[in-house]
């Protein structure tokens, strides 16, 4: 069982293949000048592509700057929108940017506690393994389903009569169109992202870990509950902003779920936080859709006022993931 | 870049002044004569400076144990004990079933779904299975091969042991005193004292090995076992660990498996051979490693296969 001890062959003197000053390359870094020349090509493309995607993500992000500040009124980030002959009199869009916000602590109130319980049931339990299969193809094939075809199957249930309570009905025909039936499916846009990024997370986990909190007696629960989910932090975060990411930029659902009105439009003699939930709304996806040249309101300043504010929301959530996945930097993870 | 030709030069390795092969395995070279050198085991030189055991309890009782990995007989009728006092020592090449025998005595082959044991293993004369696995594995705790310190302060490592299960009851204060001394029974306190709060994975690994060592008894266990706890570490850490080791002995029956001969040979005072699921030799150290009875185990302590 010994190991060899250890030995270094003789090197041959340099030979005369070496051209001068070989040897005195500097640095630690292997240079791509001794690739052959395909390799170099295709680092070359590598490094084109690169380049060429940075600068399409700089120019829309400046575009969007450049024309969301021109445009941008605080005051519309408080004014409802209203009916008018001209952009001074239609307002702000600030229905639709209470509306985003809904639905997105909504969406992800439904989705990331769902999301978090089915990755460690796929991870950590998965028995038994037909079920387990069932799951991440159903998982699968919701991520694979057009938020549009979602849209018009939440259509169907949510207007059934034993849902009523979830929107407006009058008459006892069920309107079927609210933040509650508009949140619901989004919150279905939102899962598979989620269940994927926590997945990863877990299986990133070494079994040995597992293995030794069992081995000091705890049960499956308490690993779970104070070992393996703080160690996926950065991971939930990830597939907490991917899902939020999808949700606040959803407009199918938006459009076929929630009314699609300028303004919320609460029920009348619910009680508080209910009228307006269950009353239809909009969002910012849908008034830059409704502001721009092709929607019914046509200012596309305001359109592009709102995508700013979209953008900003996104960059957000970006940054936010970030300082989570710093602070796990911190911690540490284990030699493989 | 256009002055180099092509192909491009290799780059070669230089050593300009090649160090000897150096004394490796000086126990084996200085054989001293002390009669047994002559047995070809090569183990003969006085590198082994522990003390002999002072007294040796029997806690477990592994009676014709067996592992089956679906076809695959991975442990085949085993019977061994382990006593308080002493460390057992299991050595064998690698997928020889020494490290599937340890994961048995803590119940842990159970979590591999196509692990079935059968036979006996007793503990303190009461047979495991009859033991809720949860109580069992506070009873009896592991030491695994890579440092695993869980990702949270070297404080909440061992706090996570002494608390009830997912609980974060019992605070900070009334655990202190438990934590410290199970930092200062791996011999790790002095180190870490100003640190408490620092997370685990950044200590040095050895460290990390010792916290895990920590951990391991802050379960107040009665049987140790460790899985190739040093192979991962360099030999400075070895060294510390494996003194640690023989220090446990009194308080824990210790079991640990290794790869290193030279290991087992230096801290163990029983040694199991194990080959292909079997229990080939059991013997004091001494006697397995200076005159073994089998062939096999021979061969393999003299280096003739691993």
């Amino acid at each position: 069982m010994q190991d060899p001890p250890l030995t270094v062959p003789p090197v041959p003197p340099p030979d005369q293949h070496d051209p001068p000053g070989a040897h005195q390359r500097k640095g630690a870094v292997e240079g791509s000048a001794t690739w052959s020349l395909s390799d170099r090509i295709g680092l070359a493309i590598c490094w084109a592509l690169g380049l060429l995607f940075c600068a399409i993500a700089v120019a829309i992000v400046v575009y969007l700057l450049v024309q969301g500040i021109k445009f941008l009124r605080p005051e519309m980030l408080w004014t409802p929108a209203a009916a008018g002959f001209d952009e001074t009199e239609t307002g702000g869009f600030s229905d639709a940017l209470f509306g985003t916000m809904i639905v997105a602590a909504m969406g992800i109130a439904i989705a990331l506690p769902t999301g978090i319980a089915i990755a460690v049931w796929l991870v950590e339990y998965g028995r038994p393994t037909a079920l387990a299969r069932i799951t991440e193809s159903t998982i699968e094939a919701i991520a694979g389903i057009p938020s549009i075809v979602l849209a018009l199957f939440g259509t169907v249930i949510f207007s059934s009569t034993a849902l009523g309570f979830l929107s407006r009905s009058s008459e006892g025909v069920v309107f079927g169109r609210s933040f509650f039936a508009a949140a619901a499916m989004l919150s279905l846009v939102a899962l598979p992202l989620i269940v994927a990024s926590v997945r990863e997370g877990l299986n990133s986990i070494p079994r040995h870990v597992r293995e030794a909190s069992y081995a000091v007696g705890k049960t499956k629960a308490a690993t779970t509950r104070r070992i393996l989910l703080p160690t996926c932090r950065p991971q939930v975060a990830t597939g907490a902003m991917l899902g939020l990411g999808r949700i606040i930029g959803d407009t199918a659902i938006i459009v076929v779920l929630l009314g699609a009105t300028q303004n919320f439009a609460p029920v009348e003699g619910a009680a508080f936080p209910f009228n307006y939930l269950r009353g239809a709304g909009t969002t910012l996806t849908n008034f830059v859709y409704e502001a721009s040249p092709t929607g019914n309101l046509n200012q596309p300043q305001k359109a592009y006022a709102a995508a700013f504010v979209l953008l900003l929301m996104v960059l957000a959530l970006n940054a936010a993931v970030d300082v989570v996945h710093r602070r796990a930097r911190k911690v540490g993870t284990w030699s493989h | 870049m256009e002055s180099l030709s092509f192909p491009p030069p290799i780059r070669r390795l230089r050593v300009e002044d090649p160090e000897p092969a150096t004394e490796a395995l000086p126990a084996i070279q200085n054989g001293n004569g002390n009669g047994q050198a002559s047995q070809g085991s090569g183990f003969t030189a006085a590198r082994r400076s522990i003390k002999a055991p002072q007294f040796s309890i029997r806690r477990m009782e592994i009676d014709d144990v067996s592992v089956h990995y679906g076809p695959k007989e991975a442990v085949k009728r085993v019977s061994l004990p382990v006593r308080q006092g002493e460390v057992l020592s299991l050595i064998g090449p690698s997928g020889c079933g020494k490290t599937t025998l340890l994961r048995s005595l803590n119940r842990l082959t159970e979590l591999t779904t196509s692990a079935r044991p059968s036979g006996r293993i007793l503990l303190d004369d009461v047979d495991i299975t009859q033991i809720e696995p949860t109580l069992l594995r506070r009873r009896v705790t592991m030491v695994f091969q890579q440092p695993n310190p869980f990702p949270m302060s070297v404080f909440d490592n061992i706090a996570y042991v002494l608390r009830e299960q997912g609980s974060r009851r019992a605070r900070k204060k009334t655990l202190e005193p438990a934590v410290h001394s199970a930092l200062d029974r791996a011999g790790l306190f002095e180190e870490v004292k100003d640190n408490l709060d620092h997370p685990a994975l950044k200590l040095s690994g050895g460290q990390q090995q010792r916290l895990c060592i920590a951990r391991a008894l802050a379960a107040e266990p009665e049987v140790l076992l460790l899985d190739e706890p040093c192979s991962a570490l360099d030999p400075k850490s070895t060294q510390v660990i494996e003194d640690l080791i023989v220090k446990l002995r009194d308080d824990v029956a210790v079991v640990i498996v290794t790869h290193n001969l030279q290991q087992a040979y230096r801290i163990a005072d029983h040694v199991a051979f194990m080959y292909l699921g079997d229990l080939v030799e059991y013997n004091s150290a001494t006697a397995l490693f200076g005159s073994p009875r089998e062939q096999r185990t021979r061969e393999y302590v003299s280096g003739a296969f691993g």
